[in-house]
């Protein structure tokens, strides 16, 4: 049972149902995954938002503070869509997100650079990262995509056992036909 | 006993729950025999529902066999008969009570108090829902308190089976008042925007009543064709216009009501881009709900028409256009179903053969499988629109 269950506990009435034991999720570890890397991605955009020039610096990037600012703000952008219900397009945008780091930091590789170690780290992590997000994304399309299980049409499913032209205005005639019955019976 | 627990967002697990007792004399205890899974419980599994809380057990459609009952029920109802339980939990004695306004009870809402706060005036306690109407253990287990007891609940004939009977506690008798609130005279056209349950009872209900025609919009080709058989002519919203197709149908004119069963989960569309605004307003936590739906209705609803809303919203909307809705002068019907006020009416609908609203389901499962099928229903994987289970 989690910490947030224990405490909410105290805010219930003597009388409702106490957990035992807890069971299976409706959350696969995909979905925890993509939550975590959500998380993971928020906290990064804001290091990236409130602190740019410490980590150009880092990267040997002076003069690109802007920029790095710029992917934070996307970084938490796709965090956030991560954390939503639409995880999967937040994974996405978190692929197409570290090709843009990916690219970046290929530039800053630059023989000039005197921190290119540094970037070479940050491009190993990077590419390591964006091989984890495109796993996850896949799997996310996969156990929540539309295409999984049988599709099926229901036309015979009407929900009148007498026809639908007998059901058309059936209501309407009996009520028109004992007008103090009313619906409000 | 095993219950179905809301642990957080996307978060439901089958757990192992300490049994439900009598706590008042006019509680009962009810061994569940079947509950549903309803599409404003997607509302809660998303946590889109404020006041939720990590422990609270699920489920406001369910129904059972009595197993016992407190002192001052035992008029009412006895050990071994099978009712519907009304999602809506009554006392049947205060003044909204004695009106037929059975969903704003002044008295079964045990957290009013906050209530009152939140909504100026608390409404009614529900079962499986949020803290703000009560937080009262919900019925996605396999036996539930049933607060007030000697009112709240509908007695099951001999001869109805679960199936038939279950959806008298929320979406039958949700589509009828949805229905009801349109006023629907013998030429009207009516519209339907989502084809979820609650729409297709609401598609069915119209009919009933004698709508001249209605109009089923969705994207879900198994829920179109499930509408079409029950009478309405589909639109699907990703391959054709709302705004130009209604207004074929209806000789440009505009339907005459429109019911939205959709609620604050709008599709998000490319098409529609007030949708992807409302979703990133939502994410940010700047909007509540998503109103795509309600403007579409109030945009193109012929003028003096009716617009009912069944489909459930928790808080606040943007970009509502009252211009249009105060010049048109449309009439908006709304709020949570006065279960008990049609249940009887309803009931014997169902026996006379008027409508078999077990036609709404396609999945049925034990509880132990809950979780996943939240998890289905919410994908709209496997064709499914309904879901039973069995605890």
């Amino acid at each position: 049972m989690s910490t947030m269950t224990k405490i909410s506990q105290l805010a219930r009435h003597a009388g409702d149902p106490q957990i035992l034991q807890t069971g299976p999720s409706s959350l696969a570890g995909i979905d925890r995954c993509a939550k975590l890397l959500g998380w993971v991605g928020i906290w990064l955009g804001l290091v990236k938002l409130f602190a740019p020039r410490r980590v150009a610096r880092c990267l040997g990037m002076g003069g690109k503070a802007r920029l790095l600012r710029l992917f934070g703000l996307r970084e938490i952008g796709a965090g956030i869509l991560t954390l939503s219900s639409e995880k999967h397009v937040g994974m996405w945008s978190r692929v197409a997100g570290d090709g843009l780091d990916i690219a970046t930091l290929l530039a800053a590789q630059a023989r000039h650079n005197p921190k290119r170690g540094n970037v070479s780290l940050a491009l190993a992590l990077v590419v390591g990262i964006t091989a984890l997000d495109f796993v996850v994304a896949q799997g996310l399309a996969a156990r929540h995509g539309r295409g999984r299980g049988e599709r099926r049409l229901y036309p015979d499913r009407s929900g009148f056992p007498q026809g639908l032209a007998a059901a058309r205005g059936a209501a309407a005639r009996k009520l028109a036909a004992q007008p103090h019955s009313s619906a409000f019976s | 006993m095993r219950a179905l627990v809301w642990h957080g967002k996307e978060d439901v697990r089958c757990d192992t729950v300490t049994d439900p007792q009598i706590e008042d004399a006019r509680d009962a205890i009810v061994r569940v025999t079947s509950c549903a899974i309803c599409g404003s419980d997607l509302h809660l599994f998303h946590n889109f529902i404020p006041a939720m809380l990590p422990g609270d057990v699920m489920g406001h459609e369910m129904m059972g066999e009595v197993v016992e009952v407190g002192t001052a029920a035992k008029d009412a109802l006895k050990v071994g008969e099978r009712i519907v339980i009304p999602f809506t939990i009554i006392c049947g004695e205060c003044e909204q009570c004695r009106r037929g306004n059975f969903s704003v009870c002044e008295r079964t809402n045990r957290n009013k108090a906050i209530a009152d706060k939140v909504f100026g005036h608390g409404t009614a306690g529900l079962f499986g829902y949020t803290h703000l109407t009560g937080g009262y253990p919900g019925g996605q287990a396999e036996y539930i308190r049933v607060p007030f007891a000697d009112r709240t609940h509908i007695k099951v004939p001999n001869g109805l089976s679960d199936d038939q009977a279950l959806f008298l506690g929320d979406i039958l008798p949700t589509g009828w008042q949805a229905a009801i609130n349109c006023d629907i005279e013998p030429s009207d056209i009516v519209a339907v925007w989502g084809c979820g349950p609650v729409g297709q009872m609401c598609i069915r209900c119209a009919i009933l009543l004698g709508a001249a025609q209605v109009i089923a919009i969705d994207c879900l080709p198994e829920r179109l064709s499930m509408a079409e058989a029950g009478g309405a002519v589909p639109i699907d919203f990703k391959t054709e216009s709302v705004i130009e197709r209604l207004a074929e149908l209806t000789g440009g004119k505009g339907p005459d009501k429109c019911i939205d069963a959709t609620g604050l989960e709008a599709h998000v569309s490319m098409t529609h881009p007030d949708s992807i605004l409302d979703r990133g307003k939502q994410m940010m936590m700047l909007e509540s709900d998503r109103a795509h739906v309600l403007r579409e209705m109030i945009y193109v609803c012929r003028p003096a028409g009716v617009l009912s809303i069944p489909g459930v919203y928790s808080g606040l909307v943007d970009k509502m256009p009252m211009g249009m809705l105060m010049n048109k002068g449309l009439t908006v019907r709304t709020g949570q179903t006065h279960v008990n006020r049609w249940s009887d009416d309803l009931l014997r609908r169902i026996e006379e053969g008027q409508i078999d609203p077990s036609f709404v389901i396609t999945h049925t499962v034990g509880l132990e499988d809950g979780p996943e099928m939240y998890r289905v229903f919410r994908d709209k994987q496997d064709s499914c629109i309904k879901v039973v289970l069995k605890p």
